[in-house]
């Protein structure tokens, strides 16, 4: 299974100094963010795609390529990619650029973003917002998989004998995540393609979260690709630590009140007890997340929101410490116990090459 | 068949609860098969409508309120008039119910107010709201105003917008979609193929 920290990449006030961060700062923030959570020993870095303030992460590919850069093993992910508004050959074409960079070391999570005027200021429509994710991801999947494309849809200008460079590493296409929080239409797409499917699962409460896994499990195992149970899930989450948890709580608590996402809302008692967000101890966490296992299923990737609000970098390079020294090794372990052999972990450049090598032995 | 009463009062004893249950008592003495009635007060719901706002879901005593509503088979709202339409507080819970899920429901629409000059409310705030969302609502809505308590009249249309509500529960029942099914999937070859034109492939 892999661990890992997804980021907004928001720019926000400190509440408790009233101090913002520059984009600069920010940007950096983010980057040393991604060197710490290689150093802790956790898998994954992924950054969402923002085209407003107060976000600073408009160029993803950019980002995870100075990063892959500077790290070993991480593996780089965004959270999400915009398939609605960009250009499908040009994710084509600057995700093979960051595979071949990256060696393999990189996946995409596409989504549909949330900011209404994004489409009209890449000159779309929000009314076709899924139409658009699902015939741009359809040019997308054969751009990667075919050397010469010839396609004509609804939204994008006809190809005729069209190749996207660079080719993907090794012939292998990145793996790709679709996530949503509430559209059936993306769990089916993730379904159809024997993609991965990722719930953020954070803003609502597990049942949702629940219904949404389970609709893209029956429908993956449907289109032939394996058991319900081997569908590739991940999962968000959102914590803040300290050793005892009254500190956690009292230090959150500021933060928590003015988040620009649920901020000015709920007490954050009922918010936790709504939501999976946890702030407490370690041990806490830990219990909460191994829970989520109960209404996902045994799944692939836990991604924790880390950095946001306001949080100052200093305080988020701690929580990365505890996340991988506390949390996170005794996460592998008890995930692992109890998980039936047949259950894969998430494919990664390496297992894709495998099994493609494996299947022309087959062929040949 | 499930009647729910939506009142949007605030004051205990509230005149705008008492014209609701009046309403459903008529509805279910009227009715051929047996109905049973429950009440959403939205007074006890306001935190967690507020909270929907800014959290985007619904708590849980404001979800269950929203899944008596949806799933029903026939609804009486009612609401006070402030500044001259249905209170903010009525709007913001039917604000938070996903958009289709009160399509094909018979509605009786009423309303309660200090003096029979914003009677038409009905007819140009809550008939048109009830519209939008598709819902079908009965001929007669029944406004009380506080001279109507001590009057003769209100009786009247009190039977006979309920005796409306009840006879199209009674032909609708049935007819809408089940509750709950927000999760149902066309299947994803449908989904590409609707977007290629005749040309395209």
């Amino acid at each position: 299974m892999q661990f890992g920290i997804f980021s907004v990449g928001d720019v926000t006030p400190d509440p408790t100094t009233g101090r913002t961060p520059t984009e600069r700062d920010r940007i950096k923030a983010m980057v040393a963010i991604a060197l710490k959570a290689e150093e802790v020993g956790l898998d994954v870095f992924a950054t969402g795609e923002h085209h407003n303030p107060p976000f600073v992460p408009s160029s993803p590919t950019t980002m995870l390529g100075y990063i892959a850069a500077r790290t070993e093993r991480l593996v780089l992910s965004t959270s999400t990619t915009l398939i609605t508004t960009n250009d499908p050959v040009k994710i084509a074409e600057d995700f093979a650029m960051l595979q071949h960079l990256a060696d393999g070391r990189m996946d995409l999570m596409m989504g549909r973003g949330n900011t209404g005027p994004v489409y009209p200021w890449f000159g779309q429509d929000i009314r076709e917002g899924i139409n658009l994710a699902i015939e741009n991801y359809a040019l997308l999947h054969r751009l990667w998989r075919e050397d010469v494309v010839n396609w004509e849809g609804k939204f994008r200008s006809p190809l005729q004998g069209f190749t996207s460079t660079p080719r993907p590493l090794d012939g292998v296409a990145p793996f790709v995540w679709h996530g949503s929080i509430r559209s059936p239409e993306i769990a089916e797409q993730a379904a159809y393609y024997g993609d991965g499917f990722f719930h953020n699962n954070i803003f609502w409460p597990a049942d949702h979260t629940k219904r949404m896994v389970e609709l893209y499990r029956s429908r993956y195992a449907h289109y032939g690709h394996g058991t319900p149970e081997q569908a590739i899930v991940g999962l968000g989450g959102q914590v803040f630590m300290r050793k005892n948890s009254q500190d956690a709580i009292r230090e959150f608590r500021p933060y928590f009140d003015v988040a620009p996402v649920y901020g000015h809302g709920p007490s954050l008692e009922d918010f936790m007890d709504q939501t999976p967000l946890t702030v407490g101890s370690p041990q806490q966490v830990i219990e909460k997340t191994l829970a989520f296992r109960e209404y996902a299923g045994d799944y692939q990737r836990q991604l924790f929101l880390m950095d946001h609000a306001g949080l100052p970098l200093k305080t988020v390079l701690e929580q990365l410490d505890l996340l991988g020294e506390e949390v996170v090794p005794v996460l592998r372990k008890e995930f692992a116990a109890g998980r039936p052999a047949d259950v894969p972990d998430a494919p990664t450049h390496a297992s894709l090459l495998a099994k493609k090598e494996s299947e022309e032995v087959t062929v040949a | 068949m499930k009647l729910v009463v939506v009142s949007a009062g605030l004051s205990v004893p509230s005149s705008t609860r008492l014209l609701g249950d009046r309403l459903a008592a008529a509805a279910v003495r009227t009715a051929a098969e047996p109905v049973e009635v429950e009440v959403v007060e939205l007074r006890d719901l306001a935190v967690e409508i507020a909270h929907n706002f800014t959290n985007g879901f619904p708590g849980r005593q404001l979800a269950a309120a929203i899944d008596a509503v949806t799933s029903a088979d026939g609804l009486i709202v009612v609401t006070p008039v402030f500044s001259a339409s249905y209170s903010g507080l009525f709007k913001s819970f039917f604000d938070v119910i996903e958009k289709d899920a009160l399509a094909g429901l018979p509605v009786l629409i009423a309303a309660t107010g200090g003096t029979a000059r914003h009677s038409l409310v009905l007819e140009h705030a809550l008939r048109p709201l009830f519209a939008h969302l598709r819902a079908v609502v009965v001929p007669t809505g029944v406004y009380a105003a506080s001279e109507d308590w001590g009057a003769e009249g209100l009786n009247g249309r009190i039977e006979r917008a309920a005796g409306e509500l009840a006879a199209l529960m009674q032909g609708l029942s049935g007819s809408r979609r089940s509750a709950g099914d927000d999760l149902a999937v066309v299947p994803f070859a449908e989904q590409l193929a609707a977007l290629s034109s005749p040309a395209g492939g």
